[in-house]
Protein backbone atom coordinates (compact mmCIF):
# COMPACT_ATOMS: atom_id res chain seq x y z
CA UNK A 1 0.00 0.00 0.00
CA UNK A 2 1.23 3.40 -0.80
CA UNK A 3 0.07 6.70 0.85
CA UNK A 4 -2.62 8.69 0.04
CA UNK A 5 -2.99 10.07 -3.40
CA UNK A 6 -0.65 7.59 -5.17
CA UNK A 7 -2.44 4.19 -4.06
CA UNK A 8 -5.87 6.28 -4.88
CA UNK A 9 -4.45 6.82 -8.70
CA UNK A 10 -3.01 3.36 -8.54
CA UNK A 11 -6.49 1.77 -7.54
CA UNK A 12 -8.38 4.58 -10.31
CA UNK A 13 -6.01 2.74 -13.34
CA UNK A 14 -6.76 -0.60 -11.72
CA UNK A 15 -10.45 -0.43 -12.85
CA UNK A 16 -9.18 0.28 -16.22
CA UNK A 17 -10.24 -2.40 -18.69
CA UNK A 18 -7.01 -4.45 -19.04
CA UNK A 19 -4.63 -3.30 -16.44
CA UNK A 20 -4.30 -5.17 -13.49
CA UNK A 21 -2.52 -3.91 -10.45
CA UNK A 22 1.00 -4.37 -11.43
CA UNK A 23 0.07 -3.03 -14.73
CA UNK A 24 -1.47 0.08 -12.95
CA UNK A 25 1.24 0.54 -10.31
CA UNK A 26 3.99 0.60 -13.45
CA UNK A 27 1.41 3.71 -14.95
CA UNK A 28 1.27 5.53 -11.86
CA UNK A 29 4.90 5.57 -11.36
CA UNK A 30 5.33 6.74 -14.87
CA UNK A 31 3.20 9.35 -14.67
CA UNK A 32 4.95 10.87 -11.16
CA UNK A 33 8.17 10.47 -13.29
CA UNK A 34 6.87 12.26 -15.99
CA UNK A 35 7.06 16.46 -16.73
CA UNK A 36 3.70 17.92 -15.46
CA UNK A 37 3.25 19.44 -19.01
CA UNK A 38 2.94 16.03 -20.62
CA UNK A 39 1.12 15.14 -17.45
CA UNK A 40 -1.39 17.79 -17.72
CA UNK A 41 -1.74 17.63 -21.56
CA UNK A 42 -3.02 13.64 -20.81
CA UNK A 43 -5.65 15.30 -17.97
CA UNK A 44 -6.50 17.63 -20.16
CA UNK A 45 -7.34 15.72 -23.19
CA UNK A 46 -8.94 12.97 -20.43
CA UNK A 47 -11.56 15.57 -19.38
CA UNK A 48 -11.48 17.05 -23.10
CA UNK A 49 -12.39 13.73 -24.85
CA UNK A 50 -15.25 13.15 -22.16
CA UNK A 51 -16.90 16.54 -22.55
CA UNK A 52 -16.95 16.85 -26.32
CA UNK A 53 -17.22 12.86 -27.66
CA UNK A 54 -20.67 12.04 -28.01
CA UNK A 55 -22.39 9.28 -30.04
CA UNK A 56 -23.88 9.95 -33.82
CA UNK A 57 -27.30 9.75 -33.42
CA UNK A 58 -27.67 8.66 -36.89
CA UNK A 59 -24.93 5.67 -36.46
CA UNK A 60 -24.33 5.00 -32.87
CA UNK A 61 -20.40 5.64 -33.96
CA UNK A 62 -18.20 8.18 -31.98
CA UNK A 63 -18.61 11.93 -32.93
CA UNK A 64 -17.56 14.98 -31.81
CA UNK A 65 -20.89 16.48 -33.55
CA UNK A 66 -24.06 15.58 -33.60
CA UNK A 67 -23.26 13.05 -36.44
CA UNK A 68 -20.06 11.33 -36.95
CA UNK A 69 -17.45 12.36 -39.97
CA UNK A 70 -19.41 9.30 -41.97
CA UNK A 71 -22.82 10.30 -41.70
CA UNK A 72 -21.89 14.24 -42.50
CA UNK A 73 -19.77 12.86 -45.89
CA UNK A 74 -22.20 13.67 -48.98
CA UNK A 75 -20.00 10.88 -51.02
CA UNK A 76 -21.20 8.13 -49.22
CA UNK A 77 -23.03 5.77 -50.82
CA UNK A 78 -26.76 6.01 -49.08
CA UNK A 79 -28.27 2.81 -50.19
CA UNK A 80 -25.72 0.24 -47.96
CA UNK A 81 -24.92 -0.40 -44.62
CA UNK A 82 -22.51 -2.12 -43.05
CA UNK A 83 -23.71 -3.06 -39.31
CA UNK A 84 -21.04 -3.75 -36.79
CA UNK A 85 -20.49 -4.29 -32.76
CA UNK A 86 -18.23 -1.59 -32.16
CA UNK A 87 -17.40 2.23 -33.30
CA UNK A 88 -13.69 0.48 -33.42
CA UNK A 89 -14.91 -1.95 -36.20
CA UNK A 90 -15.60 0.75 -38.07
CA UNK A 91 -11.62 2.02 -37.93
CA UNK A 92 -11.09 -1.69 -39.21
CA UNK A 93 -13.47 -1.87 -41.67
CA UNK A 94 -12.24 1.92 -43.01
CA UNK A 95 -8.61 0.57 -43.39
CA UNK A 96 -9.82 -1.34 -45.80
CA UNK A 97 -11.44 1.74 -48.41
CA UNK A 98 -13.53 -1.37 -49.62
CA UNK A 99 -16.97 -0.25 -47.91
CA UNK A 100 -18.17 3.20 -49.40
CA UNK A 101 -21.58 3.28 -47.58
CA UNK A 102 -22.65 4.16 -44.00
CA UNK A 103 -22.36 2.20 -40.85
CA UNK A 104 -24.75 1.37 -37.97
CA UNK A 105 -23.43 0.26 -34.51
CA UNK A 106 -25.11 -2.26 -32.62
CA UNK A 107 -23.29 -1.40 -29.01
CA UNK A 108 -22.31 -5.12 -28.72
CA UNK A 109 -24.07 -8.47 -29.66
CA UNK A 110 -26.55 -10.67 -28.61
CA UNK A 111 -24.99 -12.69 -25.56
CA UNK A 112 -27.33 -14.54 -23.11
CA UNK A 113 -25.38 -15.51 -20.74
CA UNK A 114 -24.19 -12.49 -20.24
CA UNK A 115 -27.82 -10.99 -20.19
CA UNK A 116 -27.67 -8.87 -23.03
CA UNK A 117 -30.46 -9.75 -25.02
CA UNK A 118 -31.61 -8.08 -28.72
CA UNK A 119 -33.35 -4.67 -26.40
CA UNK A 120 -29.96 -4.02 -25.47
CA UNK A 121 -29.13 -3.34 -28.49
CA UNK A 122 -29.44 -0.27 -31.56
CA UNK A 123 -31.58 -2.70 -33.46
CA UNK A 124 -35.24 -0.37 -33.22
CA UNK A 125 -32.67 2.51 -34.55
CA UNK A 126 -31.84 0.24 -37.27
CA UNK A 127 -35.17 -0.76 -38.53
CA UNK A 128 -36.03 3.53 -38.65
CA UNK A 129 -33.26 3.71 -40.43
CA UNK A 130 -34.46 1.19 -43.13
CA UNK A 131 -38.05 2.37 -43.12
CA UNK A 132 -37.96 4.83 -45.72
CA UNK A 133 -36.92 2.92 -48.10
CA UNK A 134 -33.17 4.38 -49.46
CA UNK A 135 -31.43 1.52 -48.26
CA UNK A 136 -30.98 -1.76 -50.52
CA UNK A 137 -28.45 -3.69 -48.94
CA UNK A 138 -27.60 -4.65 -45.21
CA UNK A 139 -23.94 -6.09 -44.68
CA UNK A 140 -23.96 -7.67 -41.16
CA UNK A 141 -20.37 -7.47 -39.77
CA UNK A 142 -20.30 -8.46 -36.57
CA UNK A 143 -17.69 -10.56 -34.91
CA UNK A 144 -16.69 -14.00 -36.40
CA UNK A 145 -17.59 -15.65 -33.11
CA UNK A 146 -20.68 -17.66 -32.29
CA UNK A 147 -22.56 -14.27 -30.37
CA UNK A 148 -21.90 -12.45 -33.85
CA UNK A 149 -23.18 -15.50 -35.72
CA UNK A 150 -25.91 -15.52 -33.36
CA UNK A 151 -26.93 -11.87 -33.65
CA UNK A 152 -26.59 -12.08 -37.43
CA UNK A 153 -29.27 -14.84 -37.69
CA UNK A 154 -31.63 -12.85 -35.16
CA UNK A 155 -31.01 -9.57 -37.88
CA UNK A 156 -31.68 -11.04 -40.67
CA UNK A 157 -35.13 -12.72 -39.19
CA UNK A 158 -36.15 -8.89 -39.29
CA UNK A 159 -34.23 -7.61 -42.29
CA UNK A 160 -35.47 -10.37 -44.89
CA UNK A 161 -38.90 -9.20 -44.68
CA UNK A 162 -38.61 -5.76 -46.00
CA UNK A 163 -37.42 -6.27 -49.19
CA UNK A 164 -33.82 -5.45 -48.67
CA UNK A 165 -30.74 -7.34 -49.35
CA UNK A 166 -28.88 -9.33 -46.39
CA UNK A 167 -25.40 -10.19 -46.88
CA UNK A 168 -22.85 -11.26 -44.01
CA UNK A 169 -19.10 -10.60 -44.61
CA UNK A 170 -17.27 -14.01 -45.59
CA UNK A 171 -15.34 -16.28 -43.67
CA UNK A 172 -12.46 -17.94 -44.48
CA UNK A 173 -8.44 -18.65 -44.68
CA UNK A 174 -6.56 -15.88 -43.12
CA UNK A 175 -4.53 -14.12 -46.26
CA UNK A 176 -0.52 -15.59 -45.33
CA UNK A 177 -1.72 -18.17 -43.13
CA UNK A 178 -0.65 -21.94 -43.79
CA UNK A 179 -3.93 -24.34 -44.91
CA UNK A 180 -2.36 -27.27 -42.83
CA UNK A 181 -2.50 -25.02 -39.78
CA UNK A 182 -6.21 -23.98 -40.09
CA UNK A 183 -8.54 -25.32 -37.83
CA UNK A 184 -11.40 -27.32 -39.38
CA UNK A 185 -14.25 -24.62 -37.87
CA UNK A 186 -12.78 -21.94 -40.04
CA UNK A 187 -11.07 -24.49 -42.95
CA UNK A 188 -14.96 -25.85 -42.98
CA UNK A 189 -16.11 -22.47 -43.58
CA UNK A 190 -13.72 -21.48 -46.89
CA UNK A 191 -15.23 -24.62 -47.93
CA UNK A 192 -19.10 -23.33 -47.46
CA UNK A 193 -17.76 -19.75 -48.90
CA UNK A 194 -15.64 -20.93 -51.81
CA UNK A 195 -15.81 -19.27 -55.05
CA UNK A 196 -16.15 -20.23 -58.51
CA UNK A 197 -12.68 -18.48 -60.57
CA UNK A 198 -13.26 -19.70 -64.01
CA UNK A 199 -15.95 -17.13 -64.54
CA UNK A 200 -14.34 -13.99 -63.52
CA UNK A 201 -14.04 -10.96 -65.85
CA UNK A 202 -10.98 -10.79 -67.29
CA UNK B 1 1.58 -32.63 -13.17
CA UNK B 2 3.18 -29.97 -15.32
CA UNK B 3 0.10 -30.95 -18.11
CA UNK B 4 -2.89 -33.19 -18.29
CA UNK B 5 -5.57 -34.01 -20.85
CA UNK B 6 -9.24 -33.97 -20.57
CA UNK B 7 -12.37 -34.22 -22.54
CA UNK B 8 -14.75 -30.45 -22.17
CA UNK B 9 -17.59 -28.76 -23.23
CA UNK B 10 -16.71 -25.10 -23.36
CA UNK B 11 -19.03 -22.81 -21.63
CA UNK B 12 -18.32 -19.27 -21.11
CA UNK B 13 -15.25 -17.38 -22.35
CA UNK B 14 -13.85 -13.74 -21.12
CA UNK B 15 -11.81 -11.87 -23.31
CA UNK B 16 -8.13 -11.43 -21.67
CA UNK B 17 -5.49 -8.68 -22.76
CA UNK B 18 -4.93 -7.73 -25.82
CA UNK B 19 -5.61 -11.35 -27.48
CA UNK B 20 -5.95 -13.50 -25.04
CA UNK B 21 -9.03 -15.28 -23.40
CA UNK B 22 -9.92 -17.27 -19.92
CA UNK B 23 -12.23 -20.07 -21.17
CA UNK B 24 -14.14 -21.93 -18.45
CA UNK B 25 -14.62 -25.85 -19.58
CA UNK B 26 -16.70 -28.71 -17.97
CA UNK B 27 -14.47 -31.11 -18.15
CA UNK B 28 -15.33 -35.31 -17.96
CA UNK B 29 -12.80 -35.82 -15.24
CA UNK B 30 -11.72 -32.59 -13.51
CA UNK B 31 -15.11 -31.09 -13.43
CA UNK B 32 -15.23 -26.81 -13.77
CA UNK B 33 -12.02 -25.48 -15.08
CA UNK B 34 -10.68 -22.21 -15.82
CA UNK B 35 -7.94 -22.01 -18.84
CA UNK B 36 -6.14 -18.86 -20.32
CA UNK B 37 -6.28 -19.69 -23.63
CA UNK B 38 -3.30 -17.20 -25.55
CA UNK B 39 -3.86 -15.65 -28.87
CA UNK B 40 -7.61 -16.85 -29.08
CA UNK B 41 -8.68 -13.68 -30.41
CA UNK B 42 -5.97 -13.26 -33.26
CA UNK B 43 -7.85 -14.12 -36.70
CA UNK B 44 -4.25 -16.25 -37.42
CA UNK B 45 -4.89 -18.34 -34.05
CA UNK B 46 -4.63 -22.02 -34.28
CA UNK B 47 -7.14 -23.22 -32.54
CA UNK B 48 -9.69 -19.78 -31.67
CA UNK B 49 -12.05 -21.19 -33.30
CA UNK B 50 -12.34 -24.55 -31.29
CA UNK B 51 -12.63 -23.02 -28.20
CA UNK B 52 -16.17 -21.05 -28.65
CA UNK B 53 -18.88 -22.01 -26.38
CA UNK B 54 -20.64 -24.92 -26.89
CA UNK B 55 -17.48 -27.05 -28.48
CA UNK B 56 -17.03 -30.49 -27.56
CA UNK B 57 -13.13 -31.05 -27.39
CA UNK B 58 -10.06 -33.04 -26.60
CA UNK B 59 -8.22 -30.94 -24.62
CA UNK B 60 -4.44 -30.42 -22.78
CA UNK B 61 -4.08 -27.87 -20.06
CA UNK B 62 -0.72 -26.77 -18.95
CA UNK B 63 -0.47 -26.38 -14.96
CA UNK B 64 -0.32 -22.92 -13.72
CA UNK B 65 -0.01 -20.82 -10.53
CA UNK B 66 -3.50 -19.40 -10.71
CA UNK B 67 -5.03 -20.49 -13.56
CA UNK B 68 -4.05 -23.57 -16.24
CA UNK B 69 -3.14 -22.46 -19.79
CA UNK B 70 -4.50 -24.28 -22.97
CA UNK B 71 -1.44 -26.17 -24.85
CA UNK B 72 -3.32 -28.16 -27.64
CA UNK B 73 -7.15 -28.58 -28.39
CA UNK B 74 -8.97 -31.48 -30.76
CA UNK B 75 -12.20 -30.33 -31.80
CA UNK B 76 -14.46 -33.50 -31.23
CA UNK B 77 -18.12 -31.86 -32.05
CA UNK B 78 -18.74 -28.52 -32.76
CA UNK B 79 -22.20 -27.72 -31.86
CA UNK B 80 -21.74 -23.89 -32.44
CA UNK B 81 -22.22 -23.27 -35.65
CA UNK B 82 -25.52 -25.18 -36.17
CA UNK B 83 -26.77 -23.61 -32.91
CA UNK B 84 -26.00 -19.93 -33.84
CA UNK B 85 -27.79 -20.34 -36.96
CA UNK B 86 -31.39 -21.15 -35.24
CA UNK B 87 -31.86 -18.43 -32.68
CA UNK B 88 -34.38 -20.63 -30.58
CA UNK B 89 -31.81 -23.37 -30.66
CA UNK B 90 -29.13 -21.32 -29.24
CA UNK B 91 -30.42 -19.18 -26.71
CA UNK B 92 -31.80 -22.78 -25.26
CA UNK B 93 -28.40 -23.63 -25.41
CA UNK B 94 -26.80 -20.62 -23.67
CA UNK B 95 -29.31 -21.42 -20.58
CA UNK B 96 -27.60 -25.47 -20.91
CA UNK B 97 -24.40 -23.89 -20.62
CA UNK B 98 -25.27 -21.46 -17.81
CA UNK B 99 -26.60 -24.05 -16.14
CA UNK B 100 -23.66 -26.18 -16.33
CA UNK B 101 -21.76 -23.41 -14.97
CA UNK B 102 -23.84 -22.52 -11.71
CA UNK B 103 -24.36 -26.25 -11.03
CA UNK B 104 -20.72 -26.85 -10.58
CA UNK B 105 -20.28 -24.39 -8.56
CA UNK B 106 -16.95 -25.36 -6.81
CA UNK B 107 -13.84 -25.73 -9.75
CA UNK B 108 -11.94 -28.93 -10.25
CA UNK B 109 -14.48 -30.61 -8.03
CA UNK B 110 -15.35 -33.97 -10.66
CA UNK B 111 -19.00 -33.59 -12.08
CA UNK B 112 -19.05 -36.15 -14.44
CA UNK B 113 -22.52 -36.79 -14.47
CA UNK B 114 -22.98 -32.85 -14.98
CA UNK B 115 -21.01 -33.49 -17.83
CA UNK B 116 -22.34 -36.58 -19.64
CA UNK B 117 -25.68 -34.55 -19.56
CA UNK B 118 -24.54 -31.07 -20.97
CA UNK B 119 -22.72 -33.82 -24.10
CA UNK B 120 -26.45 -35.39 -24.47
CA UNK B 121 -28.75 -31.89 -24.20
CA UNK B 122 -26.28 -30.48 -26.29
CA UNK B 123 -26.61 -33.07 -29.15
CA UNK B 124 -30.45 -33.27 -28.55
CA UNK B 125 -30.43 -29.49 -29.11
CA UNK B 126 -28.55 -29.88 -32.53
CA UNK B 127 -30.58 -32.91 -33.40
CA UNK B 128 -33.36 -31.05 -33.57
CA UNK B 129 -35.96 -33.87 -32.89
CA UNK B 130 -37.81 -31.83 -30.05
CA UNK B 131 -38.86 -28.58 -29.46
CA UNK B 132 -35.47 -26.22 -28.23
CA UNK B 133 -37.55 -25.49 -24.94
CA UNK B 134 -38.35 -28.76 -24.34
CA UNK B 135 -34.91 -30.14 -24.80
CA UNK B 136 -33.91 -27.33 -22.47
CA UNK B 137 -36.64 -28.01 -19.76
CA UNK B 138 -35.50 -31.75 -19.70
CA UNK B 139 -31.82 -30.48 -19.51
CA UNK B 140 -32.72 -28.19 -16.50
CA UNK B 141 -34.83 -30.98 -14.97
CA UNK B 142 -32.19 -33.92 -14.82
CA UNK B 143 -29.69 -30.98 -14.12
CA UNK B 144 -31.76 -30.55 -10.70
CA UNK B 145 -31.92 -34.29 -10.48
CA UNK B 146 -27.93 -34.79 -10.55
CA UNK B 147 -27.71 -32.36 -8.34
CA UNK B 148 -30.00 -34.37 -5.69
CA UNK B 149 -32.65 -31.27 -6.00
CA UNK B 150 -35.16 -33.84 -8.21
CA UNK B 151 -39.00 -32.30 -7.74
CA UNK B 152 -41.55 -34.76 -7.49
CA UNK B 153 -44.31 -34.70 -10.24
CA UNK B 154 -46.42 -37.64 -8.94
CA UNK B 155 -46.80 -39.02 -5.45
CA UNK B 156 -46.24 -36.16 -2.83
CA UNK B 157 -42.87 -34.59 -2.69
CA UNK B 158 -43.50 -34.96 1.90
CA UNK B 159 -45.84 -38.01 2.38
CA UNK B 160 -45.06 -39.99 -0.42
CA UNK B 161 -48.73 -40.58 -1.20
CA UNK B 162 -49.61 -41.89 -5.36
CA UNK B 163 -51.17 -39.35 -7.34
CA UNK B 164 -51.93 -37.14 -9.39
CA UNK B 165 -52.31 -34.53 -7.14
CA UNK B 166 -53.37 -31.12 -7.57
CA UNK B 167 -50.88 -28.78 -5.74
CA UNK B 168 -47.14 -27.96 -6.37
CA UNK B 169 -45.31 -26.08 -4.18
CA UNK B 170 -41.91 -25.19 -5.61
CA UNK B 171 -40.53 -24.66 -1.46
CA UNK B 172 -42.06 -27.85 -0.53
CA UNK B 173 -40.13 -30.12 -3.61
CA UNK B 174 -42.86 -30.76 -5.91
CA UNK B 175 -46.56 -31.95 -6.13
CA UNK B 176 -47.88 -31.95 -2.64
CA UNK B 177 -51.51 -34.08 -1.34
CA UNK B 178 -54.25 -32.46 -0.03
CA UNK B 179 -52.83 -33.00 3.61
CA UNK B 180 -49.70 -32.07 2.84
CA UNK B 181 -50.46 -28.90 0.58
CA UNK B 182 -48.55 -25.65 1.66
CA UNK B 183 -49.37 -21.87 1.25
CA UNK B 184 -49.26 -20.11 -1.99
CA UNK B 185 -49.22 -23.80 -3.23
CA UNK B 186 -49.76 -23.29 -7.36
CA UNK B 187 -52.79 -25.63 -9.04
CA UNK B 188 -51.29 -26.58 -12.48
CA UNK B 189 -53.24 -28.32 -15.21
CA UNK B 190 -52.43 -32.10 -14.10
CA UNK B 191 -51.10 -32.27 -17.65
CA UNK B 192 -48.63 -29.89 -17.44
CA UNK B 193 -47.16 -32.06 -13.92
CA UNK B 194 -47.82 -35.51 -16.62
CA UNK B 195 -45.70 -33.21 -19.32
CA UNK B 196 -42.72 -32.43 -16.50
CA UNK B 197 -42.73 -36.00 -15.48
CA UNK B 198 -42.49 -37.45 -19.14
CA UNK B 199 -39.44 -34.35 -19.43
CA UNK B 200 -38.16 -36.07 -16.20
CA UNK B 201 -37.99 -39.43 -16.92
CA UNK B 202 -37.20 -38.95 -21.11
CA UNK B 203 -40.54 -39.97 -21.77
CA UNK B 204 -40.09 -38.09 -25.29
CA UNK B 205 -43.42 -39.28 -27.22
CA UNK B 206 -45.77 -38.30 -24.13
CA UNK B 207 -43.36 -34.60 -24.12
CA UNK B 208 -43.59 -34.12 -27.93
CA UNK B 209 -47.56 -34.65 -27.86
CA UNK B 210 -48.25 -32.28 -25.20
CA UNK B 211 -49.82 -29.00 -26.36
CA UNK B 212 -48.66 -25.53 -26.48
CA UNK B 213 -49.89 -23.75 -23.12
CA UNK B 214 -49.01 -26.82 -20.86
CA UNK B 215 -45.25 -26.31 -22.09
CA UNK B 216 -45.69 -22.67 -21.03
CA UNK B 217 -47.37 -23.53 -17.89
CA UNK B 218 -44.22 -26.17 -17.46
CA UNK B 219 -41.26 -23.79 -18.33
CA UNK B 220 -42.74 -20.98 -15.21
CA UNK B 221 -42.25 -24.14 -12.93
CA UNK B 222 -38.66 -25.51 -14.07
CA UNK B 223 -37.44 -21.71 -14.11
CA UNK B 224 -38.87 -21.09 -10.51
CA UNK B 225 -37.86 -24.45 -9.60
CA UNK B 226 -34.41 -24.00 -10.86
CA UNK B 227 -33.82 -20.53 -9.08
CA UNK B 228 -35.55 -21.16 -5.82
CA UNK B 229 -32.23 -23.96 -5.79
CA UNK B 230 -29.47 -22.03 -7.39
CA UNK B 231 -30.77 -18.98 -5.12
CA UNK B 232 -30.71 -16.57 -8.12
CA UNK B 233 -32.10 -16.40 -11.34
CA UNK B 234 -30.06 -17.42 -14.70
CA UNK B 235 -29.42 -14.25 -16.96
CA UNK B 236 -29.88 -16.20 -19.99
CA UNK B 237 -33.49 -18.02 -18.98
CA UNK B 238 -35.35 -14.67 -19.71
CA UNK B 239 -33.88 -14.40 -23.05
CA UNK B 240 -34.50 -17.76 -24.40
CA UNK B 241 -37.30 -17.65 -27.39
CA UNK B 242 -39.93 -20.21 -26.62
CA UNK B 243 -41.88 -20.55 -30.05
Amino acid sequence: MYEGVVQDLIDELGRLPGIGPKGAQRIAFYILQTDLADVRRLAELLLEVKEKVHFCVECGNVAQEERCRVCLDPRRDLTAICVVEEPKDIVAIERTREFKGRYHVLGGAISPIEGVGPDDLRIRELMTRLADGTVTEVIIATDPNLEGEATATYLTRFLAPLGVAVTRLASGLPVGGDLEYADEVTLGRAFEGRRRVDRQAP
Amino acid sequence: MPVYRDEAIVLRVHKLGEADRIVTFLTRGNGRVRAVAKGVRRTTSRFGARLEPFSHVDIQFHVGRNLDTVTQVEALESHGPSLSSDYPRWTSGSAMLETAERMTPVEREPAQQQFLLLVGGLRALVAGEHAPSLVLDAYLLRSLAVAGWSPSFDACAKCGELGPHRAFSITGGGALCAECRLPGSASPGAETLTLLGALLSGDWAAADASDERNRREGSGLVAAFLTWHLERGLRSLPLVERS
